[in-house]
């Protein structure tokens, strides 16, 4: 999730256009806030699930905590994008459960190289989400 | 030096000093804009004063690595200092922000100190580091901590670091919090959301929405909404007018319990943190504050288990990559400056290229072969070009790093002096060649403190000239054409002419009979003469190090000449006109008296056949009429030879070259071509030559000589003492073969 529009295209236009690996074929669902995402996310297995901290109202972090309480999501992978710069809210980050933190701005190979890392010892299924 | 690991290998030292100056310029740079922000009123920018402390926090990282202790313990203390001040803990001060300026000079010093160039700073580190510590100790007695109230480790968990920030500066401000509950249906929680805001924004400020429940219901979401308010709860319940939304004041802890929450559940771990936490302090055990304890546990002092306890640990053992990923990278400058010389080779290269393919050319049977091969050349000169323009992009820098160092400076020299000065910036974002910025900063530096020492005045005698107290000094720069032009400029008393040519009389620089024929510009152009002061008592800044007349000298090293304008009582300006690259330049090649030399092309207007006719003399120089303008003119063949050669009857050409404000006809005997080359030193037996800049590989075995405009046009067009062309410096031949 992420509330801003164009990043939010620009980060499908590099998952779907993955030729190879587990991220090829991959299905992208975009969440603009929150609230949104706490509507999707239990309605679904996802694979994987990204997120932004700096959005209004609910955060990343809160977010994170969401997910890490929902009893389908408490392992999957969950990765940070954002412009966020402070250390501490990458700790704490972590620290709720995120996978991994990616910052941005980042080039498409960061990304991709990112999320494969993350979903590549969860058996390797190709993801759905 | 006993702090510097000397086995570390030089090339990574020499990144740890490129990284760690540009940390400390970084600082300097923020402070600024920090300055201001609190001048103007806002209070301190909180992402400014984030950024500083990620930077000394880097810094310290840094030096840890590198073992600079003194840096390493002088940025451990300044993190503490400015975790503080992030975080709201103490107010950003003046006197604070002095402490701050002082650590970017020292900084500054320390680092200069470790490269071996001068005497460790050591009590100054002391002083500072006693001051620091103080500041710290001020803090305020009756700060509201956040892990005073009764929210659980879940709900602070999940701040962001500014919504804790908020959260904290509302209770420091005495604002009494509350937890909104309430149950909304997913469906329809944007707009229902949107009307609690506004009925909660009038009465008090939202800091979070959490989330709670598990995600097992699909259609509804719990939400716990943390609002700060003024307000009594009443009123605030009055405000949300829901029986839905369940309003509850959290309260403070009662004190005479546990003083701190149970350490959040998030907080398990096995090792110590693989995450750093930025305040550099150890996340807490949980704390035991328990009168039972031995006292050594109470010891800690509360604030900090406090404040720490509310913070997570880093989660270990999980598989994290914290890798930052960065995309530029630091070049060694000398690095590039090898590139543009095999650049230069590859150019010779081309020029075979291009002689081969035009002899097969012109040969019937190879014909063919010789276009193709010239098409060959054409797409290889293409890509030369564009490699060209690449490397010299990646050598030009804003001139903004020099500037922001200078307003350092404009402060510091200010404060002392007692003068009030606004320093005005424009056109820091023009850019130019690296190793010209590095040889700009001490010319500028000394214009500027000049500037404010002899130019602005204390304020009373401002007061009395009816202008205002503050005085200006603007600092401006853009790019003309192929220069960069930076202009010092100061609303101060300006320079007396006549007190100049007095000084520069009783100094004996100047003869009496001279002094007569100076025009009153071209007195003021005496300050940059050697040895030329304007007081007698030089004070502790402007008198030490370099007077005007090195400025001179170094601007017109890089090939840049240096102009002054002043007025008594409305101010002084002081242009500088400098090439925006050193390496590379675009020149015109002629010939005179069977020679190849090479004009750049940033220092002409044009070139012309020349009118032998059209020239006349006035006090003994030639002149002639070009564009309706009076140009002077002088004929190289003259000045490059000796004795001069017999006038030519064949035609000439003239190459009208500007440099700045001032131009200068060249005679030449004939033109060539116009082509990029790569300047190349002089060397040592010929670096004292003066008139030109440097050689160069015309591709085709020759070796060319570079004019340097700037001191041609100085050396044929100083005035005053009529010195004639054939000064000795330049009567030096460079016929075939020197």
């Amino acid at each position: 999730m992420e509330d801003s529009a164009s990043t939010r295209s620009f980060i499908r236009a590099i998952l779907e256009g993955v030729p190879e690996g587990v991220l090829a074929g991959c299905t992208v669902q975009e969440a603009t806030s929150g609230f949104d995402a706490m509507r999707l996310l239990p309605r679904g297995p996802y694979d994987l699930v990204l997120t932004d901290i700096n959005m209004p109202d609910i955060n990343g972090l809160e977010v994170i905590q969401f997910v890490r309480k929902s009893p389908h999501h408490k392992d999957t992978p969950l990765v940070i994008i954002s412009t966020q710069t402070s250390e501490r809210d990458i700790a704490r980050a972590l620290a709720l459960g995120a996978t991994a933190y990616l910052r941005k701005p980042f080039v498409p190979e960061e990304l991709v190289a990112t999320l494969e890392r993350v979903l590549v010892p969860k058996g390797g299924a190709a993801p759905h989400g | 030096m006993a702090e510097r690991r000397d086995d570390a290998p030089d090339k990574a030292r020499e990144e740890f000093f490129s990284e760690a100056s540009e940390l400390v310029d970084g600082f300097g740079r923020h402070l600024l804009a920090l300055e201001e922000s609190v001048e103007s009123g806002h209070g301190p920018d909180p992402e400014t004063l984030n950024d500083i402390f990620r930077g000394v926090h880097t810094l310290k990282g840094l030096s840890g690595l590198f073992g600079a202790a003194t840096l390493s313990g002088l940025s451990h203390e300044l993190e503490n200092l400015l975790d503080d001040l992030r975080l709201g803990r103490i107010p950003l001060s003046t006197a604070v922000l002095d402490l701050l300026f002082d650590a970017v000079e020292l900084y500054g010093r320390i680092l200069s100190a470790l490269k071996g160039e001068q005497a460790e700073p050591r009590e100054e580190v002391l002083t500072l580091l006693a001051s620091l510590a103080a500041v710290s100790n001020e803090r305020s007695g009756n700060v509201a901590f956040i892990a005073e109230y009764e929210l659980a480790p879940e709900t602070l968990g999940v701040l962001t670091e500014y919504e804790e920030h908020r959260l904290r500066s509302n209770l420091q401000a005495g604002l009494a919090l509350y937890r909104l509950k309430a149950k909304f249906p997913l469906a329809t929680i944007d707009s229902a959301l949107e009307e609690l805001k506004l009925r909660v924004r009038p009465v008090g400020e939202i800091i979070t929405y959490l989330p709670t429940g598990d995600g097992g219901d699909l259609d509804a979401i719990d939400l716990e909404i943390l609002v700060a308010s003024r307000s009594a709860a009443a009123e605030l319940r009055q405000a949300v007018d829901s029986d839905a939304v369940l309003v509850e004041e959290v309260k403070k802890r009662d004190l005479s319990q546990a003083r701190t929450p149970p350490a959040p559940r998030v907080s398990e771990r096995t090792d110590d943190s693989a995450i750093d936490l930025p305040d550099g302090r150890e996340t807490p055990s949980p704390p035991a504050a328990d009168e039972d304890e031995p006292p050594h546990v109470s010891m800690h002092p509360a604030p900090q288990v406090h404040e720490a306890a509310v913070m997570p640990a880093a989660a270990a053992g999980r598989d994290i990559s914290l890798r930052s990923v960065t995309q530029t990278v630091r070049v060694d400058i000398r690095k590039l400056d090898r590139l543009m010389n095999a650049l230069g080779e590859l150019s010779l290269v081309r020029g075979a290229l291009l002689r081969y393919a035009e002899k097969l050319r012109s040969e019937p049977a190879t014909r063919r072969l010789g276009m193709d091969l010239l098409g060959v050349h054409r797409a290889f000169e293409r890509q030369l070009a564009q490699m060209q323009s690449g490397i010299l992009e990646v050598r030009m820098v804003p001139l903004g790093q020099v500037f922001d160092k200078l307003a350092r400076i404009v402060r510091q020299v200010s404060r002392e002096q007692n003068k009030s000065v606004h320093f005005v910036v424009t056109g820091g974002e023009t850019e130019i060649d690296k190793l010209i910025v590095e040889e700009l900063s001490d010319p500028l530096l000394h214009m500027i403190r000049n500037a404010i020492d002899h130019g602005i005045e204390p304020i009373p005698e401002r007061a009395a000239a009816g202008k205002p107290d503050t005085g200006t000094v603007a600092l401006n720069a853009y790019q003309q054409g192929n220069h960069v032009v930076i202009e010092v400029e100061d609303d101060g008393r300006g320079i007396d002419p006549h007190a100049v040519l007095h000084k520069a009389v009783t100094m004996g620089l100047v003869s009496m009979e001279d002094a007569k024929s100076f025009s009153l510009e071209e007195a003021v152009s005496l300050v940059f003469m050697q040895g030329f002061s304007t007081r007698d008592t030089a004070t502790a800044m402007s008198g030490r190090g370099i007077g005007m007349d090195i400025v001179k000298t170094r601007i017109a090293k890089l090939g840049g000449l240096v102009d002054i304008v002043s007025e008594v009582q409305i101010g002084t300006k002081i242009t500088l006109t400098l090439p925006v690259t050193l390496a590379i330049v675009g020149v015109l090649t002629f010939v005179v008296e069977a020679t190849v030399y090479c004009m750049p092309l940033s220092s002409m207007e044009e070139a012309v056949v020349f009118d032998a006719a059209l020239v006349r003399e006035v006090d003994g120089r030639e002149v002639m009429t070009h564009r309706g303008v009076t140009l002077p003119v002088v004929r190289l063949a003259r000045l490059f030879s000796e004795p001069p050669a017999p006038q030519r009857a064949t035609k000439q050409f003239l190459i009208v070259a500007r440099v700045g404000t001032r131009r200068l006809g060249m005679v030449v005997d004939r033109l060539i071509e116009q082509q990029d080359v790569v300047i190349k030193a002089l060397g040592r037996t010929l670096g004292h030559v003066r008139g030109f800049a440097g050689a160069t590989d015309l591709g085709d075995q020759r070796v060319a000589l570079i004019l340097d405009v700037p001191s041609l046009i100085e050396e044929c067009l100083t005035a005053a003492e009529g010195r004639r062309a054939n000064d000795a410096s330049l009567a030096f031949r460079f016929g075939e073969g020197s």
